[in-house]
């Protein structure tokens, strides 16, 4: 008969060790901190869900959340339907795949913070060669410190230009995938280019799409870095997303209980999405 | 449904190409008749899906034209020649239900709905698919995915022909005789021109009344299964139908009779042309016997593939089969190889050089 041990959870450990001590334990401090007061010296007073009560309630976070919902909205409208578009004009095969491909990388190898810089003197409005083109050649008023709309215009127009690529790598790679005896049968069965798109191209490319648009979700709606080095979330708070307020709260205001509750808020609306979302596009393959 | 004719068809991957072997299709003459049951057989790279492509339009050949009923259609795209295609991969369309996979090449011809209906209901009753119409295509077995791609060809009314390439591939083993003896059927109701592609000689035999064994971009012989098997026109054919393939053994020419390791070996009839080139003897196994005298061989292998025995021999530095029935002998043992005469052929490089001895002809001992 054969012996059960345990032992194979010795091999988990190690994992389980690095995850406790990059995840688990930072997350527990912000529990910590999410329902205790504390005037510093390390003495805190219990304050239950009263910091939770507060962010729910507050008119900031609500535009807050408005705001990144609606960053969120935009580039996913924008960068899933283009990126589509160009993995479907690229080459299947030849010379310039690798090209494309590469071409195609470029903007996603640039670190965050270069790329906020970038636009942010790209758009500058005397110097800047989008910015003084706009301005002094077309002759458009275009100035993203002062106007909100160009400041959003910009915010989007970085998020798209620096991220489409990935919806574009991977819609690729779920094309490349469809073996040529589907066109063929497509072109015998007399199918026109949108059919051939919705019922072969489509549907190949659904599982990867997913992934592009799951992990498109989760990185516009923690996004922090480029709009913050960017427009520093203004003029006024009008490009405040989400992460950028939570850090105001917590550096700028130094309020480490609100703070710690909203990011718990704010982790919970990320996983809850998430979650929704996979589970809706999965649902058909599971039965 | 057409006559399909080709004529003088060559293709070339190159855009340029410079000697023969550019070629992956050599020279082309080929004529099919309206209904019939064809095959393409050969090894894999001999061009026959090369040659299925350019008859179902996915493929513009270099030279040549291909002609349905005489009207010319080498410059037309698939879906206006009017063909059906099956793959060797079951293409279906995996978001629609059975019933719209159907539908959709009459769909997309703008048949009206009432045609369709009665279309696919038809074809859904031949293809024993009934009961799946409503169900989604993604969802079925390997088998019935291929019945219904196959389905998507015989629904239009009005192909001039179905072509399969290798259809059976992905199938199950034990499916594969059923889904074959279907297709058979199927022609038989449907009465389309069928080309059916395939490396697998029996898949091949058993659909087609006429074979066309294609080898290195060329044709070597068409016929009828039992041609191919009795009277292979090419050593290759000699090879590559029949379990074991044909005995080839090279031999010399003396006085115009066949000499194989200092015996005389007797053939069918007399040999045609100038027998100047590499000659061999061609016999195909089941026509070797064991005899008490004729060419001395050795025994190197005995096979027992169920109603026969297949004993391998040696002579003359060659491997010699011969298909037997009843007590076998031991490996190792000497004993003489007889020939049936009227199935010894002669070839000269490759090719056949013997005719058939004239009806009142001597039928000579072995």
């Amino acid at each position: 008969m054969k012996t059960e041990n345990q032992k194979a959870w010795f091999f988990v450990l190690p994992v389980l060790a690095l995850v406790a001590f990059n995840a688990l334990i930072p997350m527990m401090t912000v529990v910590n901190y999410s329902v205790q007061e504390t005037f510093g010296d390390n003495v805190f007073f219990w304050q239950g869900l009263d910091w939770f009560q507060q962010i729910l309630r507050s008119d900031r976070f609500h535009a807050a959340l408005g705001r990144q919902f609606m960053f969120t909205f935009l580039i996913l409208i924008i960068e899933v339907p283009l990126g589509i578009a160009i993995a479907l004009s690229m080459p299947r095969k030849g010379f310039w795949v690798p090209v494309c491909l590469v071409l195609m990388a470029l903007p996603m190898l640039i670190p965050w913070n270069v790329v906020g810089a970038m636009w942010n003197i790209f758009t500058l409005p005397d110097i800047g060669l989008l910015g003084y083109f706009l301005n002094h050649v077309l002759g458009i008023s275009y100035d993203m410190t002062q106007d909100p709309v160009a400041a959003w215009v910009t915010i989007v127009t970085m998020d798209v230009w620096h991220w489409t690529s990935l919806v574009v790598l991977l819609s690729y790679a779920g094309l490349v995938s469809i073996p040529d005896a589907y066109y063929q049968a497509a072109k015998i069965d007399g199918a026109s280019n949108w059919a051939v798109f919705r019922f072969i191209q489509l549907p190949k490319m659904k599982t990867v799409l997913t992934i592009a648009i799951l992990l498109r979700f989760m990185d516009s709606f923690n996004i922090y870095t480029e709009p913050f080095v960017l427009t520093g979330g203004g003029p006024g708070n009008s490009t405040t997303l989400l992460s950028i307020d939570l850090v105001k709260i917590a550096l700028g205001q130094f309020d480490l209980g609100p703070a710690a509750a909203m990011s718990l808020i704010y982790f919970a609306i990320t996983l809850l999405v998430s979650w929704l979302f996979y589970t809706l596009m999965t649902k058909d393959d599971l039965n | 449904m057409a006559k399909i004719t080709l004529s003088k068809l060559r293709h070339s991957y190159l855009s340029t190409p410079k000697s023969d072997s550019d070629y992956a299709l050599k020279e082309i003459d080929l004529d099919w008749t309206d209904g019939g049951a064809y095959a393409l057989l050969g090894p894999s790279g001999c061009g026959k899906s090369t040659l299925l492509n350019i008859i179902s339009g996915l493929l513009v050949p270099s030279e040549g034209q291909i002609l349905f009923d005489g009207n010319d259609v080498t410059a037309l795209p698939p879906d206006q020649r009017n063909i059906a295609q099956v793959f060797q991969f079951p293409v279906i369309y995996d978001t629609m239900t059975v019933y719209d996979n159907l539908a959709f090449p009459l769909r997309n011809r703008g048949r009206d709905e009432a045609t369709v209906h009665k279309r696919v209901m038809a074809i859904a009753e031949m293809l024993e698919v009934t009961e799946m119409l409503e169900q989604k295509a993604a969802g079925l077995s390997p088998d019935n995915k291929q019945k219904i791609s196959m389905g998507r060809g015989l629904v239009r009314e009005d192909v001039n022909v179905v072509m399969f390439d290798e259809p059976l591939t992905v199938i199950d083993p034990h499916l594969k005789w059923k889904l074959r003896s279907k297709l058979k059927e199927l022609h038989q109701r449907v009465k389309a021109t069928m080309i059916y592609v395939t490396h697998d000689q029996t898949e091949a035999l058993t659909f087609a009344d006429q074979v066309v064994v294609m080898q290195l971009g060329e044709v070597v012989q068409i016929g009828t299964p039992v041609e191919l098997f009795e009277r292979p026109a090419h050593t290759f054919v000699g090879h590559f139908i029949g379990s074991p393939g044909m005995n080839i053994l090279p031999c010399e020419l003396q006085h115009g009779a066949a000499v194989f390791a200092g015996q005389q070996i007797a053939l069918e009839g007399p040999i045609r042309g100038a027998a100047d080139g590499q000659t061999e003897i061609g016999i195909r196994p089941e026509f070797v016997s064991l005899a008490d005298h004729g060419l001395p061989a050795t025994v190197t292998k005995v096979s027992d593939i169920g109603r026969h025995t297949v004993v391998e021999c040696e002579a003359g530095g060659c491997r010699i089969n011969a298909v037997t029935e009843g007590a076998a002998p031991e490996r190792g043992s000497a004993v003489h190889l007889a020939f049936r005469q009227d199935m010894t052929r002669l070839y000269v490089d490759g090719w056949l050089a013997t005719a058939p001895a004239n009806a009142t002809g001597e039928q000579g001992a072995a």
